[in-house]
């Protein structure tokens, strides 16, 4: 392991393999956007390899909301800490994604400080591919995440009626809506200066969100005007669908919702991202 | 002058109040060693930045190996690579992966890309490191494998911005025979640096920038010529003549002589070659024994210092300790 003993050894650069290199240096046809992509996404996958700490939020965090909830206010909200499990769990699993999402504009902007993203953005390849790739990294996260949260409700006693497909069909709608809500903090991590400051605002934006929404209760014993405002946030949306696939109806107004929210995020922050990022300084 | 790798007309670049490039005009010939030399904050970086299309230019052209860096951009990033001034690789990742990643990026297969990965760190010394993190290498390491990958596909220029910045004379050492190497195989180099030996030794031109301006061009020669031809430097076998030395000399060569630390020797810094021999000539009918004398040319300190009206910005001073 010593490096420096080796290297004095042997003259570190050598002349006829640095001519060697460079006269080899061939010009290999220029891969497409999907294969770019993917080659980034593999980047995230081993970052994540070489530094597991960052799968904190998505292991601790889920867990944690699960079982304090669950345990501290189930009796009270449901009578039942059983009965409240059935209800909690599907908001648990779309508070976790949502929350996991804002990680990505932190990674991102940490990215941009350190330089190496000059280099990506220096390359001939399809301009979006390092944030394509960083999303779909981020899908890893999220799979994650949510594999966590379910397994956990399992041990607990949480009974998904709608069995396997339920299940799998509701994690992949809310995958889907994840990775096209990251644009919002990709978007986010090109316009603030710090990683601090990413977090700061997303969190802002994200814990009213989460909250004032069905994930946690059933808003039929709050006001009137609270009730409004629970049915405009997408995240009830988004909740109520979960819900509804994993207890085995099929709530296609819902799905209808969430696949439009989706469409729209991506359109509205995709460009927008695109364009900061291009004229970033 | 062969064909032009770069040509910038006016180049300019605003960050809020600071003007950091205030009209840049560029043209840097195929083949050989560019150097940008100019003190901290004199706009070297944000240049480089807009010849690399990374920075989109306020104002003025700019045409990198016949492209505009603007309207073609992506025909510039096909043939150019970049080497910025601050690390732009992943610490995260080992040295074989980084180079692997970007590999795969420029359309090398798996297998393929492995192997000039391989064969990239053989060449740059950093093959016992390939599977260990970059952040945990030293700075000349860094600064090797970072050159590395702007080597995969191999470029028609490379920007190297403040390449030996930081680096001990041994690390530094390195970089210049691999700044000669890319040179002897047809890579047309632009270098920046704040030292004004580097530039001296690696740059067939030199470009001299402050506050966002070329305050000069040539070779380093013409440069050092345009400050005046250098200085005369004498030495005496009886140092009681110096006084007497002092005044011939001054005589002879129309400049104030001086002496030197030395209490024998004196200098004068001379602006006409040709009267050097007189001056000695005169020295000797005097009586004056000389034992040694020189011929020095000027440093590119000397330059800055004619040219800029301050001195150039010194490495920055360690902590006491
Ligand atoms: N992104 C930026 N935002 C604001 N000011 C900048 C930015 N980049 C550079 N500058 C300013 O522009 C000037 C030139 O900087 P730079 O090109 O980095 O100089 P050099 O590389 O020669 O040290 C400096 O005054 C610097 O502070
Ligand atoms: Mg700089």
């Amino acid at each position: 392991m010593n490096a420096t003993s080796t290297e004095q050894a042997s003259p570190p650069v050598t002349e006829d393999a640095l001519r060697r290199v460079l006269l080899a240096g061939e010009r290999p046809p220029r891969p497409g956007p999907v294969s770019t992509s993917l080659t980034f996404g593999w980047r995230a996958l081993l970052k994540i390899k070489h530094v597991p700490e960052q799968l904190v939020d998505v292991t601790m965090f889920p867990i944690m909301f699960t079982l304090m909830f669950t345990y501290l206010f189930g009796g009270a909200l449901a009578g039942s800490t059983q009965e409240y499990l059935q209800f909690l769990l599907p908001g648990i699993l779309v508070q976790a994604n949502v929350m996991i999402t804002m990680n990505t504009g932190i990674t991102l902007n940490t990215d941009i400080q350190k330089g190496v993203f000059d280099r990506f953005r220096s390359l001939p390849v399809w301009r979006p591919s390092p944030l394509v790739g960083a999303l779909l990294g981020d899908l890893v996260r999220y799979s994650t995440g949510s594999a966590i949260v379910i397994m956990l409700g399992l041990v607990l006693g949480f009974r998904p009626e709608g069995g396997a497909v339920g299940v799998v069909l509701s994690v992949a709608l809310l995958l889907a809506f994840s990775f096209c809500l990251s644009w919002l903090w990709t978007m986010l991590s090109l316009i603030l200066r710090t990683p601090n400051s990413v977090a700061g605002v997303s969190m802002m934006v994200m814990f009213p969100l989460t909250f004032v929404s069905n994930i946690f209760v059933d808003p039929k014993t709050m006001p009137g005007w609270m009730q409004a405002i629970i049915e405009v946030n997408p995240i009830t949306h988004l909740a109520t669908m979960v819900r509804g696939l994993m207890h085995g109806s099929v709530p296609a107004g819902e799905i209808g919702f969430v696949l439009v929210s989706s469409v729209l995020l991506v359109a509205v922050f995709g460009p927008i991202t695109m364009v900061l990022y291009r004229n970033k300084k | 002058m062969g064909k032009l790798a770069i040509e910038t007309r006016g180049l300019k670049k605003s960050f809020g109040k600071t003007h950091a490039v205030a009209g840049v005009d560029l043209a840097v010939s195929a083949g050989g060693v560019y150097g940008v030399l100019g003190p901290n904050g004199a706009g070297k970086t944000t240049t480089i930045r807009m010849l690399a299309t990374l920075l989109r230019p306020d104002a003025g052209e700019a045409q990198v190996l016949g492209y505009d860096v603007v309207r073609d951009a992506r025909s510039v990033r096909t043939r150019v690579s970049l080497t910025g001034q601050f690390a732009s690789i992943d610490e995260d990742l080992t040295g074989v992966e980084n180079l692997l990643l970007l590999a795969r990026l420029l359309g090398y297969s798996r297998r393929r890309g492995r192997e000039r990965a391989t064969d990239l760190l053989d060449a740059f010394g950093l093959a016992e490191a390939a599977d260990r993190q970059v952040k945990k290498y030293s700075g000349g390491m860094r600064r090797r494998i970072d050159i590395a990958a702007s080597l995969v596909v191999t470029p028609e220029l490379i920007f190297l911005d403040e390449p030996t910045t930081g680096l001990d004379p041994r690390s530094r050492n390195q970089v210049w025979e691999i700044v000669r190497g890319l040179v002897a195989e047809g890579t047309t180099v632009l270098l920046t640096t704040q030292y004004l030996d580097e530039a001296d030794q690696l740059a067939d031109r030199i470009a001299v920038i402050d506050h966002g301006k070329v305050i000069a061009e040539g070779s380093s020669g013409q440069l050092k010529a345009s400050v005046g031809a250098g200085s005369l430097h004498v030495r005496l076998r009886n140092p009681e003549q110096r006084a007497e030395a002092e005044r011939v000399l001054a005589a002879a060569l129309d400049v104030p002589a001086e002496p030197s630390a030395d209490p024998a020797a004196l200098s004068a810094r001379i602006s006409d070659p040709e009267r050097v021999a007189r001056a000695l000539a005169e020295l000797s009918r005097g009586g004056i024994d000389v034992t040694e004398f020189a011929l020095g040319q000027p440093s590119l300190d000397e330059v800055f210092l004619t040219l800029t009206g301050h001195p150039s910005e010194e490495t920055p001073k360690e902590d006491a300790a």
